[in-house]
């Protein structure tokens, strides 16, 4: 046991002396109330600690502790519904044991230790396995299966493996490893979080995270496995867009990371998921989330270390074969962690304070993501999303973080504020945002979607181009000087904005969209557009095309249910033609007359 | 066993340096003795081997590096509370400054408070009417929000929140009701103006007021804000009232943080304000809401002046990262002579969707106010285009918008000081301002509605 002496605090920094055989990033406690730290930096025999709980009433000449393990989580059934700390303290518990406000010093398992679960092997005595392999299941939730497996670097036969109710530390079987000696398993493992759970191989990304977001799925799709951010200034929306992708993305887990924000926001999803139906399974969303918060008014060390905690439970179901989202609020928070202690440390700074060190930081984070084959004979194949938020300064998005970010991944969500004042939700920008899986996942939208899904929703982009350039001149002559078909051209792009990109989050209907029914809902528009551009060609009034009663069907059509949609937008394109052609018969009729 | 220290090495603007000190404890409150007995507080900074740095709570004048005497108490910065507080006027330390007698503690409570367990918060889902239908219908407060106003300087937001505290209620409901007010390096004229509003009223006895002017030092406006909190906290959590909380300016108290980061010469972040400015500013803002265990709860409303009234300087941004929206006055409306001067369309409330509908307010309301929302947007782009272009160059739709435009901000927006509006009045002047409108336009309101309560 490695002890020293506290020389220094400052804030969340604590220098101690006498350190000189601990490890670099070593847990240690601090004080008399135990408070959790970790070492950041060494200087002979002085260490300089993080703390990760508030500090106040540390003095100098107070004892520090080494644990001589790194900081660490545990991995095991039980994970799931949770909401932990930034450092896995489950919140649940802690309020139980100490009531509503977070006291110092507590020590909590992450998992309960008294609950029983059902453990069925997958394997028999004389098995030989290697890292990865899975011993046997545990249903965690009703919708979710939890291997077992081997953890990384064991390789051995199995001697003994038993069906039973266990608690996860029981023992519930033996492995002979290959040098002889014999280990025990249990249900649960430990992993230090800053390290990256190994697998075989990583693979490229090539099957879209459906969302049901229309803007997202139709013009910025995600690959599972791939990574993307959410930058935008307050107000616009972003947590919004956040909560709707852990609430409806086609995953099997979702992490979800309330990193530095409001303590309301992560008692939302901890009151609502569990309410809400997975619109696969049927079940509560609670059953596939795990839930970090570091709000802000918890200690912001504690802040820098919640990302990791999270991207490894996930890595940590991905290696058991699922697709797993994390979802990350907001990663600028964490870099502001990052400069907060660079400060303390009295680092040189980079950019506006910020360390370095924070572009590799950002990267090593979101590198993690990836769609891979996991350890184990059987080749099983995972993926983990990593999609972030970032909340940029006066929303100006040159700022450190945003830029270092958007170095990093692949789809650019930009949120804007004007649309958000307007109310356009989701506010995402549909001519400064990309994707860059857009390619890659066609063939898959044109085999398990539509033929026609990439041609259409490159023509979406292409008419909000266009009206952005109309626009312009609008602005400058007035509407009037544009010839007929250019303003069926602005009608049409503002229809794909109302009735197609605008999407009530909190609207049952609509909240959620099927793949198909996009397809179907953007037919409907460019059926529209295609006729009325006809009917205007053969001298219908642009007018009198524009104030169609059907526009208002086509307005609510995206608020038609799954099971009815196919009938009644068929219903709706033969109101579109039927009107259509009494404007042209009319349009016809005046000619004559004249 | 408390001791003494005549070791001050250093005293360097908010800051002084105490050598050769023994078993200091960081975050410490501190008390210096001056050579005329004059006693002034302050608090541990950081704690270096035997030196420590301390943080001065009062200005410095008159200290004297070979005759002041400082001890360390043993306890962080603490308030004396009782449910007495209700209708005294407090200095920014926690002192009564209203001649009364001395206020006999039940506990005295650490001004900076701990963390609320996310799994213990209640998620604020009760309406509160304010009477201002451009908060009440459009950016709704509920029970346990923190909502500031951005303002700007000059602008009346003053009179703004003093309507919220007169005329704030929840509907059909009689309940213990508190407010407490943070004076935060204000003029002696606008604290009187809420004190005389709250006297008026008859509010101030149910009011807690703590009073840190322009003229007093700036470095007690880093606790006043924690001590008008920590009266709040016992308030709401222990004595089961629901608390407003009003706290002005922000921006002085932002630029108090600014002088103690100055001081110690850390790099800093935008505009020189801290790194940690949204760590300090989170700290106290996430301290309103409401919690398991208790029948109180804290809403609150701090207000703040924005420099150049430009929302991107970093209190505002900030502030607008962990509040739950914001109430924005323009200038521009303001000119106008519109008041209360709200700008609509930036500002928001968060919390909204849970607060309204059926049960809580109207069935009609959420579809009203994304309609209204809408249609305003819509209505003042056609009106900065007639500037450029001329009425002539408008579509008919966009002339009715434009109108739609004029008439919500003479209509629903300006309403004055003094006019307390119910919910349903409300709603009701929407769909009045709606019918300038053709029913085909509104699209944001599910048919039914549409169907209830469409005006002929």
């Amino acid at each position: 046991m490695i002890e020293g002496k506290i020389l220094k605090v400052s804030g969340p920094l604590v220098i101690a002396e006498g350190m000189r055989e601990a490890n670099m990033f070593d847990v240690v406690r601090v004080g008399e109330k135990r408070l959790i730290g970790e070492i950041i930096e060494m200087h002979g025999d002085r260490a300089s600690i993080q703390v990760y709980e508030e500090t106040a009433g540390i003095g100098r000449g107070d004892k520090v502790v080494s644990t001589g393990a790194p900081l660490s989580v545990e991995l095991g059934p039980g994970l799931i519904t949770n909401i932990y700390d930034g450092i896995q303290r489950p919140l649940e518990a802690m309020r139980e044991k100490c009531g509503a406000n977070i006291t110092k010093g507590i020590d909590e398992p992450a998992l309960d230790r008294t609950k029983r679960w059902h453990f069925v092997p997958a394997l028999k005595f004389g098995d030989t396995v290697e890292a990865g392999d899975v011993y046997g299941t545990v249903q965690e939730t009703e919708v979710l299966v939890h291997k077992i497996m081997v953890p990384p670097g064991k390789k051995g036969t199995v001697v003994d493996l038993r069906e039973g109710e266990y608690r996860i530390t029981d023992r519930i079987g033996k492995i002979k490893l290959e040098d002889g000696t014999i280990e025990e398993i249990t249900l649960m493992q430990k992993w230090p979080v800053r390290v990256s759970r190994p697998y075989a191989q990583k693979l490229p990304p090539v099957e879209p995270m459906i969302s049901g977001q229309r803007v997202i799925d139709a013009l910025f799709p995600i690959a599972k496995g791939g990574t993307a951010c959410v930058p935008g200034p307050f107000g616009s929306g972003k947590t919004v867009v956040q909560h709707q992708l852990a609430k409806w993305s086609d995953v099997d887990l979702v992490v979800y990371i309330g990193c530095g924000e409001r303590g309301n926001e992560m008692t939302d999803v901890l009151r609502e998921f569990p309410e809400l139906q997975d619109p696969r399974t049927g079940k509560s969303l609670m059953m596939r989330t795990v839930l970090i918060a570091n709000t802000s008014d918890m200690p912001v060390a504690a802040r820098e270390a919640s990302i990791y905690t999270g991207i490894t439970i996930a890595e940590y179901y991905r290696d058991m074969g699922y697709s797993v989202a994390v979802i990350a609020d907001s990663t600028s928070r964490w870099a502001e962690a990052l400069r907060e202690m660079s400060g303390r440390l009295e680092e040189m700074p980079g950019e506006e304070g910020y360390p370095a060190y924070l572009t590799s930081r950002l990267a090593q984070f979101y590198e993690r993501a990836g769609k891979v084959i996991c350890l184990g004979s059987d080749g099983r194949e995972g993926a983990l999303s990593a999609i972030g938020a970032v909340s940029p300064q006066g929303g100006d998005i040159s700022e450190p973080v945003t830029q270092a970010t958007l170095r990093i991944v692949k789809v650019f969500w930009g949120l804007d504020a004007s649309l958000a004042y307007r109310r356009h939700f989701p506010a995402i920008n549909w001519l400064n945002s990309y994707s860059l899986y857009r390619d890659r996942l066609s063939d898959w939208f044109r085999d398990n979607v539509s033929k026609s899904w990439m041609d259409n929703t490159a023509r979406l982009l292409k008419t909000l181009q266009i009206e952005n350039d109309l626009q312009e001149i609008v602005k400058l002559v007035g509407v009037d000087a544009l010839s007929a078909e250019d303003r069926m051209t602005l009608e049409l792009a503002q229809s794909i904005r109302e009735d197609f990109l605008q999407q009530n989050a909190f609207e049952d209907t609509d909240s959620f969209t099927e793949l198909d029914k996009q397809n179907a809902l953007i037919e409907l528009i460019f059926s529209f557009g295609d006729k009325a551009n006809k009917a205007i060609a053969t001298g219908a009034d642009i007018q009198s095309v524009s104030e169609l009663p059907v526009r208002e069907r086509i307005g609510r059509a995206k608020a038609i249910p799954y099971e009815s949609y196919k009938t009644e937008y068929a219903k709706i394109d033969a109101e579109i033609t039927e009107q259509l052609d009494a404007l042209t018969a009319k349009a016809a009729a005046d000619a004559d007359f004249i | 066993m408390i001791r003494e220290y005549k070791t001050i090495e250093e005293v360097a603007g908010p800051l002084m340096l105490v050598k050769q000190v023994d078993g200091v404890k960081y975050d410490e409150l501190g008390e210096i003795e001056l050579p005329n007995g004059d006693v002034r507080r302050c608090r541990v900074l950081e704690v270096n081997g035997r030196n420590v740095l301390v943080q001065l709570f009062e200005s410095s004048a008159g200290l004297n590096l070979a005759e002041s005497k400082v001890r360390f108490l043993g306890h962080g910065v603490e308030l004396g509370v009782s449910p007495n507080m209700l209708g005294r006027v407090f200095n920014g330390m926690g002192e009564p400054i209203d001649g009364g007698a001395k206020l006999i503690p039940e506990k005295s409570l650490d001004i900076n408070g701990t963390p609320i367990n996310p799994a213990a918060r209640f998620y604020p889902s009760e309406f509160i009417q304010t009477g201002i239908s451009t908060i009440d219908g459009l950016n709704t407060l509920v029970r346990g929000q923190k909502l500031p106003i951005f303002s700007g300087s000059g602008l009346p937001h003053a009179n703004l929140a003093a309507q919220i505290a007169r005329q704030a209620k929840v509907r059909g409901k009689d309940e213990k009701f508190a407010v407490v007010f943070a004076a935060v390096g204000i003029t002696f004229e606008e604290a009187d103006f809420f004190i005389s509003d709250f006297k008026k009223t008859g509010a101030i006895d149910r009011t807690v007021l703590f009073i840190n002017l322009a003229s007093d030092a700036a470095i007690e406006r880093i606790s006043t804000p924690r001590m008008a909190l920590t009266a709040a906290e016992y308030l709401a959590f222990e004595c089961d009232m629901h608390v407003l909380v009003i706290i002005t300016d922000i921006t002085n108290y932002a630029e108090a943080l600014r002088e103690v980061s100055a001081a110690r010469k850390e790099v800093p972040g935008r505009r020189g304000y801290p790194g940690y400015l949204y760590t300090d500013l989170a700290t106290m803002y996430e301290r309103a809401g409401r919690k398991m265990g208790s029948e109180g709860s804290i809403t609150m409303i701090p207000i703040l002046t924005m420099p150049e009234d430009d929302k991107t300087h970093p209190i505002p941004d900030l502030t607008g990262y962990i509040t739950e929206g914001q109430i924005i006055l323009s200038r521009d409306m303001y000119r106008k002579g519109y008041l209360p001067p709200v700008d609509v369309l930036p500002s928001l409330s968060r919390l909204k969707d849970k607060g309204i509908g059926e049960g809580k307010t109207r069935e009609d309301h959420a579809g009203t106010m994304n309609q209204l929302f809408s249609s305003y947007a819509r209505g003042k782009e056609a009106k900065e285009l007639m500037v450029v272009l001329g009425e002539a160059a408008l579509t008919p739709m966009d002339r009715l918008y434009a109108k739609f435009a004029d008439a919500f901000e003479e209509k629903y927006i300006n309403q004055g000081f003094n006019e307390n509006r119910t919910i349903e009045e409300t709603l009701d002047l929407g769909w009045e301002l709606l019918s300038i409108l053709p029913k085909s336009e509104m699209k944001r309101i599910k048919p039914e509605m549409v169907e209830k309560y469409w005006k002929k």
